[in-house]
């Protein structure tokens, strides 16, 4: 957006801005030393008597070669996993050493948000709820990520992470109102199904918009730093928002204002139709880290150990250093996109089941917990009739119960009532009760 | 962002030695040397027009209510609501594009080293990264103050000040807010900015429940208006009309104080025509009145809308009643301006009162154009010409 006629003087102003920046540099560079270990490569002071470089732009030597720097594509950022595919740790070194009872709660909460997302897919297709967005085969990346956490760190997401607020233990009641939009929901009725939101579990209620939560997340990251309350904040999103506009804005900002913030992408292949290749061509979203400054990591998001490992130590150094890390989560999407797509029309189902049957995030983490003697086949059953019945009952109760009155349509919009809004009511009221029988009063609150 | 184009804008506002002395002040080389030898150049009548102001400022009175006074401008008393603000509210964050070294308008020269580089700080050069980064401190509890550079590039953040600030309490059930964001931007024409710094969007943001917008035409007005703003727990949207940044010279009180939103102000009483505007042309719909009482004896009452998202329906309909004339000026484009809100609002609630059409004398429906300035503008002499054919209707 930069106006052009701007450049002259800025030039001008440059060399004095360069002379003041440099000595203030010299003032301040230990504590940032201290303060970023491995983070951007500051500036040399300015020096004109060196056969260096001395652009303000940039830290690097001159070469006398002309070449350009190639992507590394085909061998790209690997990919770090803990666990194979059945479930064996890999290196012992990286073993997080979880307890039993922990495993078991990542588990069943990773099974819970899954008997959840098959009843209320269901549900969707009868009519009973409007929409719905399943989390099949990335329940590991929210299990393993959110046990990372603080309970306080806050949360943005994009919509695909209802196992973050399953972990912090949001009742099923509480998803079902809000996809039922009920009176019980929190949000009011007021959003589509599965934009939750939560204020004590920090869990910031979500939109679709696609990654306007990413700039926010760095600003709520320094409004935290700035508490010194020792809380991070960690941002999901697809790796198809990472197209968006905002994503550039909010890694560039979250470097630069040096915010403790966890970038969590979910590199799941698809944004909606699209596959990645349409959707970038450099490797992945891993590999634009460095680039903002941002260290940067790539794990198998269907080891939730791996994502375990990857969450806690950029959380540890997040808070400690007060930088920000980036982490690709690479999944497969193994659900449509949503309950309004068919995701046959745009791959195979062989594509779909490969990931299904032979690597998913829970049947990996059953191995482990097997091979342990944590598990067997009796308590799976019993969980799953379980977890079932939990599931259903919080759905049926939130069918019956009475969708909000519908005066909640024009609370919140200011944190006041505004008088024009108060003349609105007023007048949808007496409209209503003019012509009461064309509109579905007793499914509301009175 | 247009920090040379800034200072262009500001020097030619009033007079042509105060142009030249920020001409020699901001930059000493061969480019200000240049501009010296223009300014001192520039004799004769035609100079001295192209330069005149479309409209004269008029101070209020010395405000008595709020304790000590001080001469300030309008940045000046910009700068001191956001220093009252900072000294108070120790979560309070200033940020923008160039505002550390005290902003290419001079609205926070100072605070960063009075209040530290955590605090008062640049962004990089992203408005939708601005105007999400506020929100987010915003919904962290803290107050965030961010600035756009000029209203003209506020668009790249519509998304997040639409979709995202409005509706941030409404979709959460009131669990989360950014009511602490205030979004402050650079406003309105400023003698030759041309496309892209003199444009008026309230229109595009008064289309958008949730958001609070608001324009002063003063500094008392501007300082008291923005303590408001930032205060309301909404999200606020404060246009400073920045050909009044160093033009507007009057008394404004040291010591905080509150000049309520949605709250139009009457300046002038009058009997025959309502006039309503906002920020500059408040000033030229004060010397419209004048000219209407002197060569038409029609008596006209002006109203300061001040607030345009949520107006203040009540005054101004009120005064209709009294009036039964009612003209609506802005140099925004006519075509879903805000005055056609105005307009169709009144005529609903004073049909009965209403004595001749509503009159809407803004600017045209094309872009901003640099040259042509001077007929585009909804200028005194076309806010007359309404009101002479208006009396006669």
């Amino acid at each position: 957006m930069a106006a052009a006629g701007g450049f002259g003087a800025l030039g001008r102003l440059g060399r004095h801005a360069v002379r003041r920046a440099a000595a203030l540099r010299a003032a301040t560079q230990p504590r940032l030393r201290a303060f970023r270990v491995s983070g951007a490569q500051l500036q040399q002071p300015f020096n004109t008597s060196e056969e260096k470089p001395q652009f303000p732009g940039a830290s690097a030597e001159f070469v006398d070669q002309l070449e350009f720097i190639q992507p590394n594509v085909i061998s790209g950022i690997p990919v770090y996993r803990v666990m194979s595919r059945q479930g064996q740790i890999i290196n012992p070194s990286e073993d997080p050493q979880l307890s039993k009872e922990t495993v078991l709660n990542f588990y069943q909460k990773m099974t819970l948000l899954n008997t959840m997302d098959r009843i209320l897919y269901e549900s969707q297709r009868q009519g009973r709820i409007s929409f719905y967005m399943t989390n099949y085969g990335e329940e590991g990346t929210h299990i393993g990520s959110a046990a990372a956490l603080d309970s306080n760190d806050l949360v943005f997401g994009q919509y695909r992470e209802a196992g973050v607020l399953m972990y912090r233990g949001f009742p099923l009641d509480l998803f079902m109102a809000q996809c039922y939009a009920n009176a019980d929901d929190l949000g009011k009725g007021r959003q589509m199904p599965v934009h939750y939101g939560s204020k004590d579990l920090n869990f910031v209620t979500i939109s679709s918009p696609l990654a306007t939560q990413i700039p926010q997340a760095a600003g709520a990251a320094y409004a935290v730093k700035r508490e010194n309350s020792n809380r991070a904040v960690i941002c999901y999103f697809g790796e198809g928002a990472a197209s968006e506009g905002d994503a550039h804005a909010g890694f560039n900002f979250s470097a630069t204002l040096e915010c403790p913030l966890i970038f969590f992408c979910r590199n799941n292949g698809y944004a909606i139709s699209t596959p990645t290749n349409e959707q970038y061509r450099g490797d992945g979203i891993a590999a634009r880290g460095p680039g903002y400054g941002m260290l940067s990591i790539r794990v198998d998001g269907n080891d939730v150990f791996a994502v375990y490992n990857a969450t806690k130590e950029a959380r540890r150094r997040a808070v400690a250093e007060n930088q920000p890390f980036l982490i690709e989560a690479m999944t497969y999407r193994i659900g449509h996109h949503s309950t309004s797509d068919d995701s046959s029309a745009y791959r195979s189902v062989d594509e779909v089941n490969y990931w299904d049957k032979q690597d998913h995030p829970i049947s990996r983490l059953r191995h482990y917990m097997t091979a342990r003697g944590w598990w067997d086949e009796d308590e799976e059953r019993t969980w799953r009739k379980q977890s079932r019945k939990l599931v259903m009952e919080a759905f049926e109760k939130a069918e019956r119960r009475l969708k909000p009155r519908p005066d909640l349509l024009f609370t919140d919009v200011y944190n006041e009532i505004t008088p024009t809004l108060t003349k609105q009511r007023d007048s949808m009221w007496r409209h209503l009760q003019q012509y009461k029988e064309h509109y579905p009063l007793d499914l509301y609150d009175k | 962002m247009a920090a040379a184009a800034a200072r262009f804008l500001l020097g030619s506002v009033h007079s042509r030695a105060a142009a030249t002395a920020v001409a020699l002040g901001t930059h000493g080389g061969p480019g200000g040397a240049l501009l010296k030898g223009a300014a001192a150049r520039r004799s004769g009548r035609a100079a001295q027009r192209r330069y005149a102001a479309h409209f004269t400022f008029q101070p209020d009175p010395v405000p008595t209510k709020y304790g000590p006074t001080q001469k300030m401008n309008l940045f000046q008393s910009v700068t001191s609501a956001l220093d009252n603000t900072l000294a108070s509210d120790p979560t309070a964050v200033i940020f923008g594009e160039d505002v550390a070294f005290g902003g290419v308008f001079r609205c926070t020269v100072g605070l960063r080293d009075k209040y530290g580089k955590d605090r008062v700080f640049n962004t990089p050069l992203c408005e939708q990264g601005i105007v999400g980064f506020g929100i987010g401190v915003a919904v962290a509890g803290a107050t965030a103050i961010a600035e756009i550079q000029f209203a003209d590039y506020i668009y790249p953040a519509f998304d997040q000040i639409v979709n995202e600030a409005a509706k941030y309490r409404y979709r959460s059930g009131n669990l989360f807010d950014c009511g602490n964001l205030t979004i402050r931007a650079p406003w309105g024409c400023v003698g030759h900015g041309s496309l892209y710094h003199s444009q008026s969007p309230e229109a595009f943001f008064a289309h958008c429940p949730g958001l609070k917008i608001v324009i002063p035409r003063s500094p008392v007005q501007a300082k008291g208006l923005l303590l408001s703003c930032i205060a309301d727990k909404n999200p606020c949207i404060f246009f400073e009309p920045k050909i009044l940044y160093r033009a507007a010279v009057e008394q404004v009180p040291t010591e905080p104080f509150h000049i309520p939103l949605s709250q139009a102000e009457v300046v002038l009483e009058g009997s025959d025509v309502t006039l309503v505007a906002w920020g500059t042309q408040v000033h030229v719909m004060r010397e419209v009145a004048t000219m209407a009482q002197e060569k038409l004896g029609v008596s006209c009452e002006l109203i300061d809308l001040q607030t345009i998202l949520p107006w203040d329906t009540d005054t101004v309909c009120k005064s209709v009643v009294k009036t039964g004339r009612l003209l609506i000026s802005h140099e925004a484009p006519v075509t879903g301006g805000f005055a056609a809100e105005i307009s169709a609002r009144v005529q609903e609630e004073c049909f009965l009162n209403l004595e001749a059409p509503i009159a809407r004398v803004c600017g045209y429906d094309t872009p901003f154009p640099h040259i042509f300035e001077p007929f585009y503008i909804p200028d005194k002499w076309k806010c007359f010409d309404a009101v002479k054919r208006m009396i006669n209707y």
